[in-house]
C-alpha cells in the first residue's frame, strides 16, 4: 500500500483507526463464507464525512473500498477479493431517533439489528425483519443484502422497512434518498435501488426505517407429519384459507434425522416433516386462529401437534429450530448453504427435485427454512477431502439452481450474490437485464472502486455490444 | 515439562470455527470495542494463521490476544463449541515461551509460586507493611488486585484479612463419624481476602455432618498463571494441588470460588497427564449442597418477615460448566431472601483474572454494563459464587453510586442457618 495513501487515511480517521499490520489484515479478510482475501489496509470510520473522504481518496488512487459491517454475510459481499481498503462501520452505532408518533427510526449502519429491536420494543414498537444473524449482524449489512428471516412471510423483508437513506456514493458524494414519510414519489426511487445492492453502488451511512406497533401476543405450535407432502399441502391450505402466520418454518426428514438426538421435543422415526407455525396479534384472536389452522391441516397426515402453553414452551419449540444449524455437522464436515426461493405452491416440487438430485449423486442434502414464502435453505453436506467431491458439488449446485429456475424461483432469497453465486447470475437473469444492471454500476462507479468483483463475474467485458 | 496443551494440540478445534460470527453477540470485549481482532472468530483466525506460519507474534497480535477475559461466553453460544478461551491460553503461553513473561505475568508468578509470600501478603496486607510491599513486585497481579496501583486509584478492593483462613481453622475439622470426609479447596481469594466465606463453608459442611479436610499444602488453582500465559506455573500448581489432597481419602473436593472450580476442575481436565481422578472429585458448593437435600430443608423453613431482595450474577467459570440452576435454586429456597432475576445476569463482570490489571479501563466499562440490569431488578444485594466477581461487581456498583452490596451466596446461607433470627 502506497505510504501516501496510508498517511492521508491517518489524517482522515486518526492513527488508531488505520492499520496495515498483518494481524489486522488477517482479522478483516473473511466472512461467513469462510473464504479469505487479505486487504491492504483496514480503516474504521466513525462519521459520514470520514466515509466520504476515504472514498474520495480511494478514487484518486483507484483503490478498491470494501464496506464491512459484522462480516457475517453468506455470499462474500464484504470480502476484499481485489485487496484495497476494508472500511469498517461497526463503530457507527448510534440510534439517532425513535419517533413514536410517526413510527420511524433513524440509525447509523453499525447498529446491531436485535439491539434496535430491543430498543423499539421497549416503546411498544416493532422492527420485523429477523435474519438468523440478527443478534450480531448490522443494519447497514441488512440493508446492503436486503436481509430476510422467518417473520418475513407475514411482515416482508428489509426493503419493505427502509424509508430513506443517506449514502456515500462511489465517487464520494453524500446523497439522500426517500425520507421520513411512507408516501414519497419525488424522483426515482433510489432507496430501493440501494437496498440489496451489496455495497457495490454506495455506502449507507444513515438509515430511516419504518416501524409498526408491536403485536401484543403470539402463539407457537409444532406439527409433526408423516410426509413432506402433508407438510407442503398444509402450507398451501393455510395460505389458501387467507391466514398468513408470522412464521411458517419447515424441517425435512434429513433435518429431523440430524436434530433427533438433541431435540427437546421427541421426534419419532416416522416423523418425516415438521412445521413450526407461529401466529401473532391480539391475544383474544390467537386461540381461534390456532384452532382454525388445526382444522385446516387435519387431513394431511399429522402425527402430533404441540401447542405452546406459554413463553417457556414456545422457547422449547424454537430450540428445535435453533438446533438445526449446529447439528448439521453430524452429517458431514463441509456445508454448502444455499437460500433458494420458489413460489410457495412449488415447495413440494422443489423438495422432490432436491431428493432426486441427492439420490443421483449420493450427496446428502438437508433442507429446512421458510416454507411460508417458499424460501428453502438447501444444505449440501459433503466431505471435501473425498476425491472429486468439489467437482460433484459444482454439478449438484448447477442442477439445484436449474431446478429452481424451472419452477420460476430465484437462486437467492436473502443472502445475495456476492462472489458465491456470481457464476449463476446468468441462469436467472437474461443478458440484457444483466447489462442494464452493469450500466447502472458504471454510471455510479466509473472507476469500479466500490466492492469490485461482486455480483457480476467479469467486469471488463460487461457492456453489451450495441 | 509443561503439561498444558500447545497451539498444535488445538489444530482440530481451530478448524471447526465456521466464521459465522455468532460469538460477536456474546464477547464482552468485542461488544465494547466492536473490533474484529477482539472477538473469538478473529482470535481463531489468528491462531490458524500462526499454526500455518502465515502470521508471527507481532505487537498487534499480542494486543488482540490480550483482549480476552477467558470467560468462555463465546464457546457456550458457538454452534461448534470451539473453546476459544483455551486456544487463547495456548497462544498466551506461546507468547510467553517466545519472549518471556510480561511484567504482570512475572508478578503473578513470583507471588503465586511462593507460599511464604502469599502468607506474608495476608498478614502484611492487613498492616500494609512497607516491608512486604518491597517483597511483592509492583507488577504483581494479586498486589494490583488488592492494593491501589497506578491507573487504578479508584478501584474498590477487599481488605486483606489479618488472619487468613489457615490461621483460623485447623487442617481437619471433625464431623459425624458416619459421614464422609469432604475436601475443601479454598483458593487465594477466600484464604487471604475473604476468609469468613471459607469459615461459612466449613461450618455449613460441618452442620450437615461432614468432616472437612483443608490441607495446608494446597496452593493457588493456577487461573492467574493461565491467564498470563505461564504454563510452567500452572503445571507446578496443578501437581502440588493434586499431591495436597492425597493426604486423606476424600470423595469430593468442594470449591466456593467459581474461578477455582474452573481452574482445578475444568482446566486440569484439559491438561496432558493423569488429572482425571482428581478433577472428578471437584464440585462446586451449590451442586454439592443441592445433592445433600439442604435446599428442601431451607424451603421448608418459615420465611423471614423482613427479606432482602437479592439477584444473582453468573460467574463465567460456573456458567460455562452449566452450573446456573443450582445457585438460583439455593436463592429461591432461602427463607431470608426474595430472589429476583436481573437482565444480563449471565454476562461477564469484566474481571477476567489478569485482564483487569492489563486493561482496567475496558474491565471497568464491561463491569458497568451489569449496572442497568441490576438497577432495574431493584435488588439490594447481588449474590454470586466467586470472590473475584464479588470484588469486581462491588467496584462497578461503587462507580455507579448504587446502594447495593455484592455478597457470596454462602453469606446469605450462613445467615439463614444462624440461630440469630430477626
Amino acid at each position: 500500500m502506497d505510504a501516501q495513501v496510508v498517511k492521508e487515511l491517518v489524517e482522515i480517521v486518526g492513527a488508531d483507526n488505520v492499520s496495515t499490520a498483518a494481524t489486522d489484515k488477517i482479522t478483516h479478510s473473511y466472512d461467513a463464507t469462510q473464504k479469505c482475501y487479505l486487504p491492504d489496509v483496514v480503516v474504521y470510520a466513525a462519521t459520514t464525512a470520514e466515509v466520504a473522504l476515504v472514498v474520495r481518496l480511494a478514487n484518486r488512487f483507484k483503490i478498491p473500498v470494501l464496506p464491512r459491517g459484522a462480516g457475517s454475510g453468506f455470499s462474500g459481499g464484504s470480502l476484499p477479493v481485489q485487496g484495497g481498503i476494508v472500511l469498517v462501520l461497526t463503530r457507527m452505532t448510534k440510534i439517532l431517533d425513535i419517533d413514536c408518533e410517526n413510527l420511524t427510526a433513524e440509525v447509523e449502519p453499525g447498529v446491531i439489528t436485535a439491539e434496535l429491536q430491543r430498543q423499539v420494543e421497549k416503546l411498544g414498537l416493532f422492527y420485523p425483519p429477523d435474519p438468523a444473524s440478527k443478534e450480531f449482524s448490522t443494519l447497514g449489512g441488512n440493508v446492503a443484502e436486503c436481509a430476510g428471516g422467518p417473520r418475513c412471510v407475514k411482515y416482508g423483508v428489509t426493503k419493505d422497512y427502509v424509508l430513506g437513506l443517506e449514502v456515500v456514493t462511489p465517487t464520494g458524494d453524500i446523497i439522500h434518498t426517500g425520507g421520513k414519510t411512507l408516501k414519497n414519489v419525488v424522483g426515482y426511487d433510489l432507496t430501493k435501488l440501494f437496498v440489496g445492492s451489496e455495497g457495490t453502488l454506495g455506502i449507507v451511512t444513515k438509515i430511516i426505517l419504518k416501524l409498526i406497533p408491536k403485536p401484543p401476543a403470539k402463539k407457537t405450535m409444532l406439527v409433526q407429519f408423516e410426509s413432506i407432502e402433508g407438510a407442503a399441502q398444509s402450507v398451501a391450505a393455510i395460505i389458501g384459507a387467507k391466514i398468513i402466520p408470522t412464521t411458517l418454518e419447515f424441517l425435512d426428514a434429513a433435518t429431523i434425522d440430524c436434530i433427533r438426538p438433541t431435540s427437546p421435543i421427541p421426534l419419532p422415526e416416522n416423523c418425516r416433516a415438521v412445521l413450526i407455525i407461529e401466529v401473532d396479534g391480539d391475544a383474544a384472536m390467537l386461540d381461534p386462529q390456532i384452532t382454525r389452522i388445526q382444522d385446516i391441516i387435519q387431513p394431511f397426515g399429522i402425527l402430533a401437534v404441540k401447542i405452546a402453553a406459554g413463553h417457556e414452551e414456545s422457547e422449547e419449540i424454537w430450540q428445535v429450530r435453533r438446533n438445526v444449524s449446529p447439528s448439521l455437522r453430524r452429517v458431514n464436515p463441509d456445508k454448502f448453504n444455499e437460500d433458494i426461493v420458489v413460489p410457495r405452491s412449488k415447495v413440494p416440487d422443489m423438495i422432490r427435485a432436491l431428493e432426486k438430485i441427492s439420490t443421483a449423486y449420493g450427496v446428502p442434502i438437508v433442507n429446512f427454512g421458510h416454507a411460508g414464502d417458499g424460501n428453502i435453505h438447501v444444505n449440501i453436506m459433503v466431505d471435501l477431502r473425498q476425491h472429486g467431491m468439489a467437482e460433484t458439488v459444482d454439478t449438484v449446485l448447477d442442477e439445484v439452481f436449474q431446478a429452481v429456475i424451472n419452477l420460476r424461483g430465484s437462486i437467492s432469497g436473502e443472502h445475495g450474490i456476492g462472489t458465491a453465486k456470481a457464476k449463476y447470475l446468468g441462469m436467472e437473469l437474461d443478458a440484457v437485464t444483466i447489462s442494464y444492471m452493469q450500466r447502472i454500476k458504471d454510471a455510479f462507479d466509473p472507476h469500479h472502486i466500490l466492492n469490485p468483483g461482486k455480483i457480476f463475474l467479469d467486469n471488463s467485458t460487461r457492456l453489451l455490444t450495441k | 515439562m509443561s503439561k498444558n496443551k500447545n497451539l498444535q494440540d488445538f489444530a482440530k478445534v481451530i478448524g471447526e470455527c465456521v466464521k459465522c460470527g455468532v460469538c460477536q453477540a456474546h464477547c464482552p470485549t468485542y461488544l465494547l470495542s466492536r473490533k474484529e481482532g477482539t472477538v473469538a472468530r478473529g482470535k481463531i483466525a489468528l491462531a490458524s494463521a500462526l499454526l500455518h506460519g502465515e502470521a508471527d507474534l507481532e505487537k498487534r497480535l499480542q494486543e488482540d490476544i490480550s483482549m480476552c477475559l477467558m470467560c468462555g461466553s463465546c464457546m457456550n453460544k458457538c454452534p461448534n463449541n470451539v473453546p476459544t478461551h483455551e486456544i487463547v491460553g495456548a497462544m498466551r503461553r506461546s507468547i510467553t515461551d517466545n519472549q518471556g513473561l510480561s511484567l504482570v505475568g512475572k508478578g503473578v508468578s513470583t507471588l503465586l509460586g511462593s507460599k511464604v509470600l502469599m502468607n506474608g501478603l495476608s498478614k502484611g496486607g492487613a498492616l500494609l507493611s512497607p516491608l512486604l510491599l518491597k517483597k511483592v513486585p509492583e507488577s504483581s497481579g494479586l498486589r494490583l488486585r488488592f492494593f491501589s496501583a497506578p491507573g487504578m486509584q479508584d478501584r474498590t478492593v477487599p481488605k486483606i484479612a489479618f488472619s487468613n483462613l489457615f490461621d483460623r481453622l485447623p487442617e481437619f475439622i471433625k464431623g459425624q463419624p458416619d459421614k464422609p470426609v469432604v475436601g475443601f479447596f479454598a483458593g487465594c481469594s477466600i484464604t487471604y481476602a475473604y476468609p469468613e466465606i471459607g469459615e461459612h463453608m466449613v461450618a455449613i459442611l460441618n452442620r450437615l455432618g461432614f468432616s472437612v479436610y483443608l490441607p495446608r499444602a494446597q496452593r493457588c488453582c493456577g487461573i492467574p498463571g493461565l491467564s498470563s500465559g505461564n504454563g510452567w506455573l500452572v503445571t507446578e500448581l496443578a501437581e502440588k494441588n493434586v499431591a495436597a489432597f492425597e493426604g486423606r481419602e476424600v470423595r469430593h473436593i468442594v470449591t466456593a470460588c467459581g474461578s477455582c472450580n474452573g481452574g482445578i476442575g475444568e482446566h486440569y481436565r484439559t491438561m496432558r497427564g493423569d488429572f482425571a481422578s482428581f478433577t472428578a472429585k471437584v464440585i462446586d458448593f451449590s451442586v454439592f449442597l443441592r445433592d445433600t437435600g439442604l435446599f428442601e430443608e431451607l424451603a421448608g423453613m418459615e420465611k423471614w418477615p423482613e427479606r432482602a431482595r437479592v439477584t444473582y450474577h453468573d460467574p463465567c467459570h460456573l456458567k460455562i460448566q452449566g452450573i446456573t440452576r443450582e445457585p438460583r435454586a439455593l436463592l429461591k429456597a432461602l427463607p431470608n431472601v426474595d430472589f429476583v432475576e436481573m437482565a444480563d445476569a449471565a454476562t461477564c463482570c469484566g474481571l477476567g483474572g489478569t485482564f483487569s490489571v492489563n486493561h482496567y479501563r475496558e474491565s471497568k466499562a464491561i463491569g458497568a454494563k451489569k449496572i442497568p440490569g441490576l438497577q432495574e431488578s431493584g435488588a439490594s444485594m447481588i449474590a454470586t459464587a466467586c470472590p473475584g466477581c464479588i470484588m469486581q461487581l462491588q467496584d462497578s456498583i461503587n462507580h455507579a453510586g448504587l446502594q447495593v452490596r455484592a455478597v457470596h451466596l454462602l453469606e446469605l446461607l450462613a445467615a439463614a442457618l444462624s440461630p440469630r433470627r430477626p
